[in-house]
């Protein structure tokens, strides 16, 4: 198993998580009508055998999407963050 | 090259099995070929052999970092079908199929093809359904395919769950009677062995670090055993095009993932079909030794460790004992991983690549076994005549460019859910 460690709710197997895919992918601005660079983000991937950023979402737990830094050749993970650039909203009372 | 027959094995035997060909040279690599297909798998050395078999180009070496045999070829579940639905996809594997029929004869190596037949279980009424459009589809193709009734299906196959506590009863099934298996390791060894009698070099242990250029071309490859020269190249190393397509300077639109495979201790035979279950992701065979050899889904993320996970096992074991109960105290005798090219529409890219000298075999997800001698082909085709051919016209690079994806499954580009 690879074992998450999330900011949230600390490590936790990866099968609470659902995996969103490379993280170094930025989907263009909506007004963006350059075709390249939509298809870039549809379709191209770097594919690394190596260090690889990566989307994964807590759906069982704490529900945040996170950054996972692994290594796609032996899964050991070197970081984990949360995907917002924000910090969380303070819980109203 | 020797060839095998019946008078070959007694011959052999009489004399003590001492005078058994090799059955492919080790050759020093020459410092050019007409043509070099980097990696060693199914279907690079089947490109090999048609090209020699088909279009006469001798002058050929296909270069393995690791040993014939040790890829993927020898990984998968050796299931070989053609019930496709999408054009495109429908007329290539019918073609492999076809392909596959003749191939011990062709290469005169046993491939133990078993064309034991497929059962797909459908689970609802729209499930057959749509099960009867794809068979309508084959049919018109010239493809066999049975529509099963759920009695049908109970006397065909009647190990699986038809009981009321069935947690997907089974309503009918989809059968290709042509479907079946074939032993992988003798095709990687009878493609190996066949092209090498037409006088090509199979160069194992020899790692390609990189590529030649002349300008833009690609004039050669680098090695483990330095630069080889080559007036074409082709890449055949799914599960690593990404890798290797980089150092070409290619923009690839695959993700590799790892599928693992299951294989169960010994039984009396019992499953005489390929059987696949509608309602999850499992299918199941039984290999001539006994055990149970099955699969199911990708482990999910991206992957190039030749191993998997215990999610995913015990997911595929859950789907196993839905489907058949009678397994359910069977022990796991070995489980395996592969790593798979997967591409955003489930489909193979065989084409000329944007960069002169290069051309593309890859992206086979997990059906590439099956499209083994058809890919060998068409891959030949398209390196030896420059374009593609009419079977892998629809398999280009630029189809997700222009719309053209052949999206099987109908998921999306999303690798990992195909």
């Amino acid at each position: 198993m690879l074992r998450i460690d999330c900011p949230c709710c600390g490590p936790r197997d990866h099968d609470e998580f659902r995996y969103g895919g490379d993280a170094s992918v930025i989907r263009p601005a909506h007004d963006d009508a350059d075709f390249e660079a939509w298809y870039r983000y549809v379709f191209v991937r770097e594919n690394p055998a190596g260090a690889h950023r990566e989307h994964w979402q807590h759906v069982l737990g704490c529900r945040q999407w996170l950054i996972v830094e692994r290594d796609t050749r032996n899964h050991s993970i070197a970081s984990v963050a949360l995907a917002r650039k924000s910090p969380p909203r303070k819980q109203s009372r | 090259m020797r060839r095998y027959s019946a008078l070959s094995i007694l011959r052999n035997g009489l004399a003590g099995h001492r005078h058994w060909q090799r059955a492919w040279r080790a050759p020093e690599p020459k410092r050019s070929y007409d043509v070099i297909i980097v990696g060693g798998g199914g279907h690079g050395l089947a490109t090999a052999f048609y090209l020699a078999e088909n279009h006469g180009i001798r002058n050929v070496a296909v270069i393995e970092k690791g040993y014939v045999g040790g890829g993927n070829v020898g990984r998968n579940t050796t299931v070989i079908r053609s019930n496709y639905l999408l054009d495109g996809n429908t007329q290539f594997y019918e073609f492999s199929m076809k392909l596959w029929e003749g191939l011990t004869h062709a290469l005169n190596f046993n491939v133990m093809f078993s064309q034991r037949g497929q059962v797909v279980t459908a689970h609802s009424a729209d499930q057959l359904d749509f099960f009867s459009h794809r068979a309508n589809v084959m049919r018109l193709n010239g493809i066999d395919a049975d529509i099963l009734s759920r009695d049908d299906v109970r006397r065909l196959v009647p190990y699986l769950d038809y009981s009321d506590t069935a947690r997907f009863p089974i309503h009918g099934a989809i059968l290709q009677g042509r479907a079946g298996t074939a032993r992988h390791d003798a095709v990687a060894w009878g493609y190996a062995r066949a092209a090498d009698g037409h006088g090509v070099d199979i160069i194992q242990n020899c790692e390609v670090t990189g590529f030649l250029r002349d300008g833009e071309k690609i004039v050669g490859v680098e090695t483990a055993r330095g630069p080889i020269a080559a007036g074409k190249v082709g890449l055949a190393v799914a599960g690593h095009t990404s890798v290797l397509g980089h150092k070409a300077g290619l923009e690839l639109p695959i993700e590799s993932h790892v599928l693992q495979a299951f294989v169960t201790e010994p039984l009396k035979p019992m499953v005489d079909h390929v059987v696949a279950y509608g309602a999850d992701h499992f299918y199941v065979s039984q290999s001539d030794k006994g055990g149970l050899v099955f699969g199911g889904n990708l482990d999910g993320y991206n992957s190039y460790a030749q191993r998997g996970n215990l999610g995913v096992v015990r997911e595929v074991a859950e789907a196993a004992i839905a489907l058949m109960p009678c397994i359910s105290r069977v022990r796991l005798l070995r489980h395996w991983g592969g790593v798979m090219d997967m591409t955003p529409d489930a489909s193979p890219i065989i084409c000329p690549t944007p960069i002169d000298g290069l051309y593309l075999n890859g992206g086979w997800c997990y059906g590439g076994f099956k499209a083994t001698p058809a890919s060998g082909w068409c891959f030949a085709h398209t390196i030896a005549t420059g374009k593609p051919h009419p079977l892998n016209a629809a398999y280009s690079l630029d189809r997700f460019r222009t719309g053209r994806t052949l999206d099987e499954a109908g998921v999306g580009p999303f690798a990992w859910l195909q």
